[in-house]
């Protein structure tokens, strides 16, 4: 952190002296003021105040951050796309849009979640539980499609399991996606529906009731 | 792919300084040899090898215009 230790006659001109060859605003700096500084008895034995002003480091915002990774991504992977970035309270999220967005989503929205799970990374860094985003990331649409299917395929299968009286297993999905299932048949009262195995391989189950 | 490797390893560590990669190129495979600082390999691995594996993804979608395989070795 740059900062600059000032002695003048008082606090106040020490510190706009601080200021001006920091070139900040007070807005931008820390202040600390190490000694008031006293008059003395007529001009005698008076002590200068001195104070210490450090310019406050900037804080990126999570959406600088985010564009910032995503801007990198894109770049070293030479990939023909380009991206809007949002943020609101608990998230930020990203549309990447553009030929190239194939690149991106890879195989079942493989490489998107590993991107979007990077990101979170890197925007949440040295944040514990305090000021924690989400990040999204999506591409045309991508993961909207997606839900959709799920729960299509998800339907489908409750169907079976009711019509065969027996339970029916699903590929292995990511927790995002399973989540998706697990909702999607939370209304039908005819089945239930249970996680097993381990991650990465963790399927749901649907068993008629 | 060198750069891609580095420029997500230099995100998520605390020592970018400390990042290095070197290629191995050969007939059939280009293999990339990620270092990082000893403190910084919990960042770059995760739990149960998460981040690692998110690594390995992106970079494996990038390597998928070349013909080559691309191997990410953290060592």
């Amino acid at each position: 952190m740059k900062s600059v230790k000032v002695s003048a006659k008082t606090v106040e001109e020490a510190v706009r002296s601080a200021l001006i060859r920091l070139g900040v605003s007070e807005e931008e700096a820390v202040i600390e003021i190490m000694d008031e500084g006293s008059k003395g008895l007529f001009g005698i034995g008076g002590k200068e105040a001195r104070v210490l002003v450090s310019v406050k480091e900037k804080e990126e915002t999570s959406l600088e951050k985010a564009k910032e990774f995503i801007d990198g991504i894109i770049k070293n992977m030479k990939l023909d796309c380009t991206f809007q970035a949002s943020e609101d309270d608990e998230s930020v999220k990203i549309i990447v849009s553009g030929k190239g967005v194939g690149g991106i989503i890879g195989r079942r929205g493989e490489t998107l979640d590993a991107v979007q799970y990077l990101t979170s990374l890197y925007v949440n860094k040295g944040k514990h539980g305090e000021g924690y985003k989400r990040v999204i990331i999506d591409s045309e649409n991508y993961r909207a499609k997606r839900e959709e299917t799920l729960i299509r395929l998800a339907k489908s299968m409750a169907d079976k399991a009711v019509r065969y009286r027996r339970d029916m297993i699903f590929e292995p999905m990511n927790p995002y996606e399973r989540r998706i299932i697990h909702s999607a048949l939370q209304e039908y009262g005819s089945v239930t529906t249970r996680s097993i195995g381990e991650e990465p391989n963790r399927k749901i189950i649907v068993s008629p009731k | 792919m060198k750069e891609l490797l580095e420029f997500i390893a230099k995100s998520l560590v605390e020592k970018p300084d400390e990042v290095s990669v070197t290629q191995v190129e050969t007939e059939m495979s280009l293999v990339l040899e990620l270092r990082v600082a000893a403190t910084d390999m919990g960042k770059i691995i995760g739990k149960q090898g998460k981040i690692a594996k998110a690594i390995r993804s992106v970079i494996r979608a990038s390597a998928a215009k070349e013909k080559k395989k691309v191997i990410v070795d953290i060592v």
